[in-house]
């Protein structure tokens, strides 16, 4: 192995920026006679605005401009496009009510934003906002996503029963008749608790107009700029693709949150023309709390029939699930493509239906957020198999295992393809590192100290490396899911390659940078990765669905391919060899069969300075591009297993012991995907233990807008992990890899929860498990 | 209302005439043009503006410009050596893997160098419970830990 190549843990060329302070990040920059905007928000879950009045704020000083609504819709914008058209059961589209920029005649949601301030400095901005007098008439709120389709008000005049769409996927009659004939059934309601993603740089957006040159630069804080780019300026504000540059520089993390176009950043762009200034905005934390898209938000009862040997003969789910007060962009796909398709699991359940209701409430926007749809389908599958082990009297294990898929390519009933896996390896693997077998031991031990302790297993599935563009369009996305890269190789053989794929804490400046060194035989250092910006990136979709190495890192594998074959002919000519009889390794073209060779950077300074070339039949210069369509998704998959101490006289959960081995296919830096790993299993064991976003059921107020009231992971709130992975590669790309982002979220919820209610003995506790929910259970236990 | 702060910022001497309202975070972010310290909460929750005043580890966004009139201030920027050698909880940091996407790390290193002058050998736990004040929402901080105590080690 290569000291810096493929599989090698080395250390971030990142790094150095961020820890000496010389990252950029959207607020650190700052463009000459900048302006400032702050956002006039409703203060009402959902309200008729009668009238803006700002004509005092107009005048204070430093105010350049005030925009409502009415003045975005007076210009012939319309309102922010949802990518993907789901379709109801009965074949009707769903609801696409208008999500206007700034809200016209009705705000729908506590911080909906209903005008925008423009100002010489922040405090002005900040100020004048605060005078600008909207005169609402106050309405009834809907709130709760379990009753929104009965509640009296509508969110939408479109949507007077608050429904978007009632989705069906599988074969409901094969369930019904699995259940009607089964030996037993288990069943469980459960609630996916609401999140805020909570990157911890807010949003940010700076907009720019240049008149010399009719065009834009935007600076934001995003995790795909050329999406970003195509949906505001084909969907939203008809300005020409070609005339607007979208740089999103260091994003301090986005977790899904900044997939997303959102109202902010089109506002400022739209204004920036007319300002003729450069506007910057920054969230501040209760903003982002109030107007990031959340994740999760579901209510869903799930029934597992099984035979008398425990194998599952059919599962039946029925799931509501809370798309907020306007769908954003990727919102309907989450819990329907994204979900519905991984509730097999990792098992061979022959039928299996999914009934989902989507509900708009005068709440937030609920979309993507780290896992998106699969740590829901995980949650659902994995608390349904605890529970069915317990009815059953199985061992949790031993249940899973004789309901593993086990040969492989393997078609599931709800429209996947699993192309490898092996599931048994990876439970004996995390089995073997929790030591299971001496739990019963530990938990006798715990007794004696009046401690209660459970353990918990959760063997996920996920769908990553989004996503074949067929199959995600037939499905209704709006948009292709390939990725692109460039490999530019320099006359000195120096690499910078460029990516569609953009890194917000993941590492790629690193890891794309082995991948390309490796294959080239030249150390990292030679190699520079460029991404985030649509003026230097040739075209990209992004980062999202733990698909960058998998999707983009095969556009890249690509395009070094299409380097290395181009070099092959000039080291022949060089050589004066056949095409054919070269062979490139190490760094080094070489006539096969001999010791004739010439190096990568000789070849490439060939190609720049074509004196000797053969340029009748090939043309200068080494930069090639690619795009990489995968054709399936990647599953990664693995076996989660918690152990918990839980204290009676307080409800307290301590995680004793965590164990995550995980199939992420090859690795190309272990280091950095156990960082991943560690990050997806805090915000997984947040979810369980400690997150959930709480809106006043009646007045529609967030109640948890502020780090003093939603509770954030600290550093003492969790254990250190057990980390291992097992690989089977994947058969569909060049590289092997998965994808490793997401897993530790999607797997991790339902391990925590199965360790907690076994220690407790209940069938179900709501996350987040609080000491005070843990108390009042054993109190009902009791 | 226009005050006058002088403060040593990285060991150069700065003055200037701000309104008596700027928080020090918005001084070093907006006046030095210093941008390594970061606002992640502006409430003093999350730590990433944490930089050092006369040596104790202090929230930025909580402290107003002039009361650091006369301090010594250090910020990420002043940590690493004239010649961009790291501070070796700097290097700890890249070593362990102790950052993803950066945006708390400045906050994190400057609250991990204050715990070496307070508890040199501290344990995982006692690190834990040190960084209560500085989230971060990528790592699961297990790296974090680790490269603290590799860092107060070295």
């Amino acid at each position: 192995m290569k000291a810096d190549g493929i599989g090698a843990r080395v250390t971030r060329k990142e790094d150095h920026r961020f820890l000496t302070g010389n990252g950029q990040y959207t607020d650190d920059i700052s463009l000459p006679r900048q302006t400032y905007a702050a956002f006039v928000r409703s203060p009402h879950a959902h309200a008729k605005i009668n009238g803006v009045d700002s004509a005092s704020a107009a005048a204070m000083p430093g105010v350049v401009a005030i925009f409502t609504g009415k003045d975005i819709a007076a210009s012939g914008i319309g309102g922010l496009p949802c990518g993907w058209l789901i379709h109801s059961k009965d074949g009707t589209p769903m609801k696409e009510p208008p999500h206007h920029i700034l809200a016209v005649d009705k705000a729908r949601y506590v911080g909906d934003q209903v005008a925008v301030v423009i100002a010489e400095t922040l405090e002005q901005a900040r100020a004048a906002a605060e005078a600008v007098s909207v005169d609402y008439d106050v309405l009834p709120a809907v709130v709760d996503t379990a009753t929104a389709s009965k509640a009296k008000a509508s969110v939408h005049d479109a949507a007077a029963d608050n429904v978007c769409y009632v989705w069906g996927h599988g074969d409901a009659a094969a369930v019904d008749k699995a259940i009607a004939s089964a030996h037993h059934v288990s069943s469980l309601d459960i609630v996916n608790n609401r999140l805020a993603p909570n990157a911890i740089e807010p949003r940010a957006a700076n907009a720019a107009y240049d008149k010399s040159s009719d065009s834009y630069t935007l600076y934001v804080s995003n995790q795909n700029p050329h999406v970003e780019r195509l949906l505001m300026c084909a969907f939203v504000l008809g300005i020409p693709e070609h005339k607007m540059r979208v740089i999103a520089p260091d994003v301090g993390g986005g977790f899904g949150s900044k997939i997303f176009l959102y109202a902010e950043e089109t506002v400022l762009v739209w204004a920036s023309k007319r300002v003729g200034r450069p506007i910057k905005w920054t969230a501040d934390r209760m903003e982002a709390f109030l107007s990031d898209a959340h994740g999760r938000d579901h209510v869903t009862n799930v029934q597992l029939a099984m035979d008398a040997n425990g194998k599952f003969t059919g599962m039946k789910v029925t799931t509501t699930a809370n798309v907020g007060a306007y769908l954003s962009t990727f919102a309907s796909s989450v819990p329907t493509i994204l979900y519905a398709t991984l509730l097999a699991g990792q098992y061979t359940t022959p039928a299996i239906y999914a009934e989902v209701t989507a509900v708009f409430t005068n709440t937030s926007p609920v979309d993507a957020y780290r896992g998106a749809g699969r740590p829901e389908a995980t949650y659902v599958v994995e608390r349904i198999v605890e529970t069915a082990a317990r009815d059953m009297k199985l061992d949790p294990a031993e249940i899973r295992r004789r309901n593993f898929i086990t040969t492989f390519p393997y078609a599931t009933p709800v429209g996947l393809t699993y192309d490898i896996g092996d599931y048994p390896a990876c439970l004996d693997k995390a089995l073997k590192l929790a030591d299971y077998a001496g739990f019963p031991a530990r938990q006798a031990e715990a007794k004696t100290r009046g401690k209660l302790r459970g353990i918990g297993l959760s063997s996920y599935i996920e769908a990553c490396g989004l996503a074949p563009s067929n199959v995600a369009g037939a499905l209704g996305a709006r948009a292709g899911l390939f990725e692109a890269g460039e490999v530019r190789v320099h006359p000195t053989g120096k690499v910078t390659v460029f990516t569609g794929s953009h890194s917000h804490g993941q590492g790629h400046e690193t890891t794309f940078a082995q991948v390309v060194a490796d294959k080239l035989g030249i150390p990292i250092d030679d190699v520079d990765i460029q991404h985030g910006d649509t003026g230097k990136v040739l075209f990209g979709m992004g980062t999202y669905g733990s698909r960058s190495l998998a999707v983009g890192g095969s556009a890249i594998f690509k395009a070094v391919d299409k380097v290395i074959a181009k070099g092959k002919k000039i080291a022949a000519h060089l050589l004066e060899a056949a095409d054919t009889d070269i062979e490139f390794k190490d760094g080094v073209f070489k006539v096969a069969g001999t010791d004739k060779n010439v190096p990568f950077a000789n070849v490439a300074l060939t190609a720049y300075v074509p004196h000797n070339y053969p340029l009748d039949k090939l043309e200068p210069g080494l930069n090639e591009n690619a795009f990489y369509d995968p054709t399936n998704f990647t599953y990664p998959a693995g076996t989660h297993i918690c152990e918990v101490e839980v204290d009676p006289d307080t409800g307290k959960t301590q995680i004793v012991n965590f164990t995550a081995v995980d199939d992420f296919g090859n690795i190309i830096n272990p280091m950095i995907v156990e960082g991943q790993v560690h990050g997806g299993l805090a915000q997984g064991i947040g979810q369980a233990l400690l997150e959930g976003c709480v809106y006043d059921s009646e007045s529609g107020q967030l109640l948890t807008a502020t780090y003093m009231d939603y509770a954030m992971p600290r550093a003492d709130d969790l254990p250190n992990f057990q980390v291992a992975t097992h690989v089977t590669p994947c058969t569909h790309n060049p590289l092997g890899v998965k994808g490793c982002g997401e897993a530790g979220a999607i797997g991790s919820p339902a391990a925590l929860m199965n360790a907690i209610t076994h220690a407790v003995g209940v069938k179900d506790i709501a996350m987040p498990a609080t000491s005070e929910r843990v108390w009042r259970a054993l109190q009902g236990r009791a | 209302m226009t005050v006058n702060v002088t403060m040593k910022v990285n060991g150069q001497s700065v003055t200037a005439a701000i309104a008596a309202s700027t928080l020090l975070v918005d001084f070093i972010r907006e006046h030095l043009r210093l941008t390594g310290t970061h606002v992640g909460c502006n409430t003093a929750q999350c730590g990433a503006c944490t930089v050092h005043v006369n040596g104790r580890a202090v929230k930025s966004c909580n402290l107003l410009a002039a009361q650091a009139n006369g301090a010594e201030v250090t910020t990420i920027e002043g940590l690493a050596a004239a010649d961009g050698t790291m501070h070796p909880m700097q290097a700890a940091f890249k070593e362990h893997h102790g950052l993803q996407c950066g945006f708390c790390t400045p906050g994190m290193v400057m609250s991990a160098c204050e715990l070496k002058g307070k508890l040199p050998n501290a344990t995982d736990e006692q690190i834990r419970e040190a960084l209560d004040g500085n989230m971060c929402r990528c790592t699961g901080y297990q790296n974090i830990v680790k490269a603290v105590k590799a860092g107060l080690a070295a």
